[in-house]
């Protein structure tokens, strides 16, 4: 009974009612996710399972057998920082830090589903192929990452600044 | 929480057998569940897991679509033939919860989640019908302005919270179901029940059933649809009021039409008087007002919530209004 954590293998708790947040922060020692309403209504406690941002508070740990969780532990590294890490600096992106993993990893998992080209509330034409990540689709789609100190403007332009360098460097090297 | 023994289906007919051995509820994403059971407010002795079961969106012969149960919601919203024969139901999917819990939530768990009435998350402090039937509801002459005006009980006026729900009910969507007495099927509108006076009682689901998929039949009428949630912010809200409708015209007069409204009762809330009013008559604002009145005329607003009345005809009358100029 395991999982992978940033590319490490774990051993899943014996006792079912552990989340996967608990088992990440007190079992693991990985305290990047963070525990805020522990009711699925804040997103700061945001984690990738198999690439795709889910709320770790209302998982149950057992049912991430053998599958894949990357925190924000395994994002980046201090002097080695991922480029929105760096962004959220640059931007003051936050101010106490709290949302900031969640926001981080949610943010990652969001410009996959841009590329990938799921719809959200704010899509014109559901049709369409491509969606372009403007403010109002971005802020659409973190909505579920409260930001109780209310960097959100930080936020946005380190999520649009970051992403938006990638679209450039994806058509350079076409 | 209290203790559980935690199980994995490899099926639905092992996961109803297990179940049935267990004394267990199903487990889907969690996403509500999970949350009850950390309330204490769900306490079963053991869970089955059946996110393992079918996700598969397929076309049926007939030019619908069958939809595994759990299938997430996020993959319904984005998948191509939802889109662009449905839209509506994406629309609505896309307007619930977060990204995150999106990608968590399965459709046989978003019609299963249970109301987010505040009486009832409040199991220390409040009295709630549902929780323990006959002991009273505080949400009747408390804080009830999401609550509901259409179809509740002097026991209960909680709402369900589903958006997908709302737009499955104007599409007429199938539940079909496997239990420890065989397999069956279900109009998604009569799978949630009215409060009455077993507000605990909240589907049509025997004990042990099982929700094996979600099946839509063809709807032409869905090309000209939309889904209107009206709340108390731009994103990651529940439904004050919310509106699926979709509307099919001919020379001017509405050869058919499909309304439901979410946010003002216990269930889905198919709008069939509205559909009646509308049918074969011109697509006029008048006649979308009166069709509105029609299906509102029975409303019982509570201390906190008559302006849903109201709000819920405007945001009828302005969804048919720019679904009739679409269509024109």
């Amino acid at each position: 009974m395991n999982l992978t954590v940033n590319g490490v293998v774990a051993a899943l708790p014996d006792d079912p009612r552990v989340s996967l947040l608990d088992l990440l922060r007190e079992q693991l020692r990985l305290p990047g996710a963070k525990k805020g309403c522990n009711q699925g209504a804040c997103g700061a406690c945001t984690v990738l399972l198999d690439g795709e941002r889910i709320l770790s508070c209302l998982t149950l740990a057992v049912q991430c057998e053998g599958r894949s969780v990357t925190t924000i532990e395994g994002v980046g590294a201090p002097g080695a920082l991922h480029p929105l890490q760096q962004a959220f600096l640059e931007h003051d992106g936050f101010q106490c830090g709290y949302c900031t993993p969640g926001q981080i990893c949610s943010a990652l998992a969001m410009a996959d589903e841009i590329r990938r080209g799921v719809p959200s509330h704010v899509t014109g034409d559901l049709t369409a192929e491509t969606i372009a990540l403007d403010r109002d689709e971005l802020r659409e789609r973190m909505s579920g990452n409260l930001c109780r100190c209310g960097a959100h403007n930080g936020i946005v332009e380190a999520i649009l600044e970051t992403f938006a360098d990638q679209t450039e460097q994806l058509e350079a090297a076409e | 929480m209290n203790p559980f023994v935690y199980n994995r289906a490899a099926d639905a007919a092992d996961a109803v057998r297990r179940a049935a051995a267990l004394n267990a509820k199903y487990l889907g994403g969690g996403t509500n569940l999970v949350d009850l059971m950390r309330e204490t407010i769900e306490r079963p002795p053991a869970l089955v897991d059946v996110t393992g079961l079918s996700r598969e969106i397929a076309q049926t012969p007939d030019g619908g679509l069958m939809i595994g149960a759990a299938t997430r919601n996020t993959a319904l919203a984005e998948h191509p033939l939802v889109r662009e024969r449905y839209p509506l139901l994406t629309r609505a999917i896309v307007a619930g919860a977060s990204p995150q819990i999106r990608n968590m939530a399965t459709v046989g768990g978003n019609l299963l989640q249970r109301t987010r009435c505040v009486y009832f998350y409040d199991d220390d402090g409040a009295r709630c019908n549902k929780r323990r039937p006959g002991e009273g509801c505080d949400a009747i002459g408390g804080f009830n302005r999401m609550h509901a005006v259409l179809g509740a009980s002097d026991a209960c006026i909680a709402v369900h919270p589903s958006d997908m729900c709302v737009a499955l009910a104007a599409l007429e969507a199938v539940v079909h179901l496997e239990g420890p007495a065989g397999a069956r099927s279900l109009p998604l509108t009569d799978f949630h029940r009215l409060p009455g006076d077993r507000p605990d009682l909240e589907t049509e689901l025997a004990p042990g059933e099982l929700i094996t998929a979600v099946e839509l039949p063809p709807a032409a009428v869905a090309a000209r649809s939309a889904y209107r949630k009206v709340r108390d912010r731009a994103s990651y809200a529940f439904a004050l009021v919310s509106v699926a409708a979709a509307l099919e015209l001919e020379g001017g007069l509405v050869k058919d039409v499909r309304l439901a409204f979410g946010g003002l009762a216990h269930k889905p809330w198919r709008a069939w008087k509205a559909e009646a009013a509308l049918r074969g008559n011109a697509a006029s604002a008048d006649a979308f007002a009166a069709a509105a009145d029609a299906e509102l005329a029975d409303a019982r607003p509570r201390s906190g919530n008559a302006f849903k009345v109201e709000l819920a005809r405007r945001t009828l009358v302005a969804v048919l209004t720019d679904l009739a100029g679409a269509v024109a």
